[in-house]
């Protein structure tokens, strides 16, 4: 049970606060608080120089315009070394023409990873796995996903959470399933026999008391 | 190092930060702002800017060091 631990690090979770971390990045230096006041998506990939990682860069670089207008922030990750990153970055823009927009942690001493759980040994005991670790302006985890190492990420996924989060937040709501901004919102359910009874009076549209939804 | 070279010279980030700070003592918010750059690589930047002697740090804020001052004559 120790070694697996020892192998897997800390698994973070949903509503704690993100694990603080100053690492070697393509852009120096960086902790975690100076993200501070924005949201941060913080992923890992495998490794640099393979086809998937290729891909989900681009497609990551591609969504950053979209993520900046929303304040959200891209870090990568991988134990690679910062050469390393910086010859990948250098290679996909001379052969696909895209700049990597943002910094990419070398975590050579796998300390990041250990400390968010992106190592899983099942899958490789030496490369970190998909993950994205979504973290509020408060630096409060928000959304952790996992992928395998054969499967690049859906970047409209991880645009539709951060629009999810951001409406939630701002107007004490709920989003239903396959939600995207101007669908209704899902209003939280009553505590209370009283309110649910309110509830049905209020001009939402219900399915009934537990279920109603609204336009923002 | 992101703002200063191996050769001690601050790079294009670096300069801009210093050539923000030009104005007085300001917040990394203000300098972002001034300098165009994204606030974390402003706070981080800062850092090393400091650590280089080149700005100094009052609290949440930071001026030019006289060091500082001379290279963006």
């Amino acid at each position: 049970m120790e070694e697996i631990k020892e192998q897997t690090g800390h698994m973070p979770r949903i509503g704690e606060p993100a694990p603080a971390f100053e690492a070697v990045t393509t852009h120096g230096k960086l902790k975690l608080e100076d993200f501070k006041g924005s949201w941060l998506i913080l992923f890992s990939h495998p490794a640099d120089f393979t086809p998937v990682c290729t891909t989900e860069f681009i497609a990551f670089t591609e969504i950053h315009p979209e993520l900046q207008k929303r304040g959200v922030e891209l870090l990568g990750l991988s134990v690679d070394s910062t050469s390393s990153h910086i010859a990948w970055v250098r290679n996909v823009e001379e052969k696909t023409k895209v700049r990597i927009s943002f910094p990419i942690i070398a975590d050579l001493n796998k300390e990041v990873s250990l400390a968010y759980g992106m190592i899983h040994p099942g899958q490789s005991k030496t490369e970190t796995v998909r993950c994205v670790f979504i973290i509020d302006p408060n630096q409060i985890i928000r959304t952790i996903l996992y992928y395998p190492l054969t499967t690049g990420r859906n970047m409209d996924e991880i645009l539709r959470i951060i629009d999810a989060l951001q409406t939630t937040d701002k107007n004490a709501v709920a989003t239903p399933a396959n939600w995207r901004p101007g669908d209704m919102v899902v209003v939280p359910p009553p505590n209370t026999q009283e309110m649910a009874e309110e509830r049905l009076k209020q001009g939402y549209e219900c399915t009934d008391w537990y279920l109603c939804k609204k336009k923002l | 190092m992101a703002c200063i070279s191996p050769d001690g010279k601050p790079t294009e980030s670096g300069s801009k930060m210093l050539r923000a700070l030009k104005g007085g003592l300001g917040s990394p918010e203000k300098i972002a702002k001034e300098a165009g750059l994204p606030l974390f690589r402003v706070r981080s930047g800062l850092r090393e800017l400091a650590e280089a002697g080149l700005a100094k740090q009052k609290d949440d804020r930071y001026e030019l060091s006289e060091e500082g001052a001379k290279l963006i004559k």
